[in-house]
């Protein structure tokens, strides 16, 4: 008797293990990169961080021709002075970071189970300032830009690196896919519905990215000089299919930040780029 | 001589059929529906589909199929004006937007927008 009662507890568990096998993030990022190698066949894994570009050769000619003499790099030493700036107490943000700040981009965003909330770049930069008694800086600011601009630049080369870990991570992370994958506005589109669904298809004479390798390389200076970050972006993602953007540095926008980010997982990390 | 009037006869023969090409490709250029579906704040159709019959519809996506012999295809007329008007119907999983239902169009634009549809 009781005997079958533990194998038949026995079964429940390995089948409680069997099935979180085939659900969360891992398997998420897994089906999705499945996706994309029979959408996208002749995309090398490692040029998924160039977006569109790496499904038009002439495009991402023009690309690489503007990145060796970026109209931005005055930009990016304005970041510079902001990040090398003392604070009134003498110290700098880099007493902030570990390795003074180099090759820490790509562990963020991160679940905090402290505050219960994910904790993207730009509030470990506030939460930087608040603790050195400094004004915080407005989410989606200029000076926010140049400064993420510059520091994240310091993180080039390393891959993301974003950990979903423990219930309140994963409970994160699944808002932000809900997000992603939720249809909304009057043109009634879902993140996914162009960038899953119509990958490498033209909208108009836009190709669209793939999701994967999109949340790599922020900052981004569109036109080569309009300062825009990630959740700008989200931004005008959103307001271009007629729904209402949301709040920069919003729990929506954070924790899609954070599913997006971690979908880019083992991507190398460029900031900032040109894009059209 | 003989030769001559034929192809006299030929030519004009030829340039009547033109012209009347020409009349009818006007007359679906008048119609009010074309300004919708080229207008990117109305119908934006071009976003996804191509028409590849209208020399001016440049640079279309590519996201659905093109609209060619949609009388054809959509002898109802019913049945063309509920796939713009509520193309989830059809498939829930679809990228094209409700039209009707978002009132993204009004009634009578749909309504003119099903006639130009037609003429292609
Ligand atoms: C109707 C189509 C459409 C929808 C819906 C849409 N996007 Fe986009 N998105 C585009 C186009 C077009 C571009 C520019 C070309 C490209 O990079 O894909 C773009 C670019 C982006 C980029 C920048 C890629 C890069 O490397 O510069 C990100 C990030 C992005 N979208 C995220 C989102 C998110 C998040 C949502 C939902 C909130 C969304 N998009 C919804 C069409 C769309
Ligand atoms: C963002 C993309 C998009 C836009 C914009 C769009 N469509 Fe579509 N349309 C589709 C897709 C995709 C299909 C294929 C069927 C499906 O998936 O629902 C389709 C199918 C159709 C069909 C059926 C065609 C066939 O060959 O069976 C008609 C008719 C149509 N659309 C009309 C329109 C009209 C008219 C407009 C503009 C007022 C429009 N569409 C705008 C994406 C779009």
């Amino acid at each position: 008797m009781m005997r079958r009662r533990l194998t038949a507890f026995l079964a429940c568990l390995l089948l409680a293990i069997s099935m979180g096998a085939t659900a969360g993030p891992a398997e998420d990022r897994k089906a999705m990169l499945e996706h994309y190698k029979q959408r996208l066949p002749n995309i090398k894994l490692e040029d998924y961080i160039y977006g569109a570009l790496a499904l038009n050769q002439d495009a991402k000619d023009q690309y690489d021709s503007i990145m060796m003499f970026p109209p931005f790099v005055n930009d990016v030493d304005d970041g510079r002075k902001i990040w090398e700036k003392p604070f009134k107490n003498g110290k700098k943000f880099s007493s902030c970071f570990p390795r003074g700040g180099k090759n820490v981009a790509g562990n963020y965003p991160y679940f905090d189970n402290a505050s219960g909330k994910v904790v993207t770049f730009e509030n470990a930069i506030n939460a930087c300032l608040k603790s050195n008694d400094e004004a915080e800086l407005k989410y989606g600011s200029k000076e926010m830009g140049l400064l993420t601009s510059y520091v994240k630049s310091q993180s080039d080369g390393m891959k993301v690196n974003v950990k979903v870990e423990g219930p309140g991570a994963l409970a994160a992370f699944e808002k932000g896919k809900q997000f992603y994958y939720a249809r909304r506005g009057q043109l009634n589109f879902a993140c996914a519905t162009c960038h899953i669904d119509n990958v490498g298809n033209f909208i108009r004479s836009e190709q669209l990215s793939p999701t994967v390798g999109q949340a790599a390389h922020w900052p981004e200076f569109r036109a080569g000089t309009e300062l825009t970050t990630l959740q700008r972006r989200f931004q005008q993602c959103n307001s271009q299919t007629r729904a209402a953007p949301l709040e920069f540095n919003s729990e929506e926008y954070n924790n899609l930040e954070y599913f997006l980010t971690y979908m880019s997982n083992g991507q190398k990390m460029q900031t900032p780029v040109f894009r059209k | 001589m003989q030769n001559k009037s034929t192809f006299l006869l030929a030519l004009i023969i030829g340039l009547g059929i033109s012209s009347v090409a020409v009349a009818v490709e006007a007359a679906k250029e008048q119609l009010p529906g074309r300004v919708v579906v080229f207008d990117k704040s109305k119908g934006n159709c071009l976003a996804c589909h191509a028409i590849p019959n209208d020399p001016k519809a440049e640079s279309p996506g590519n996201i659905a199929p093109p609209f060619i012999m949609m009388k054809d295809r959509y002898p109802d007329r019913a049945k063309l004006r509920a796939q713009i008007w509520d193309s989830t119907q059809a498939n829930p999983k679809t990228s094209m937007p409700p039209f009707g239902k978002h009132r993204i169009l009004t009634e009578q634009e749909i309504d003119q927008v099903v006639d130009y549809i037609q003429s292609l």
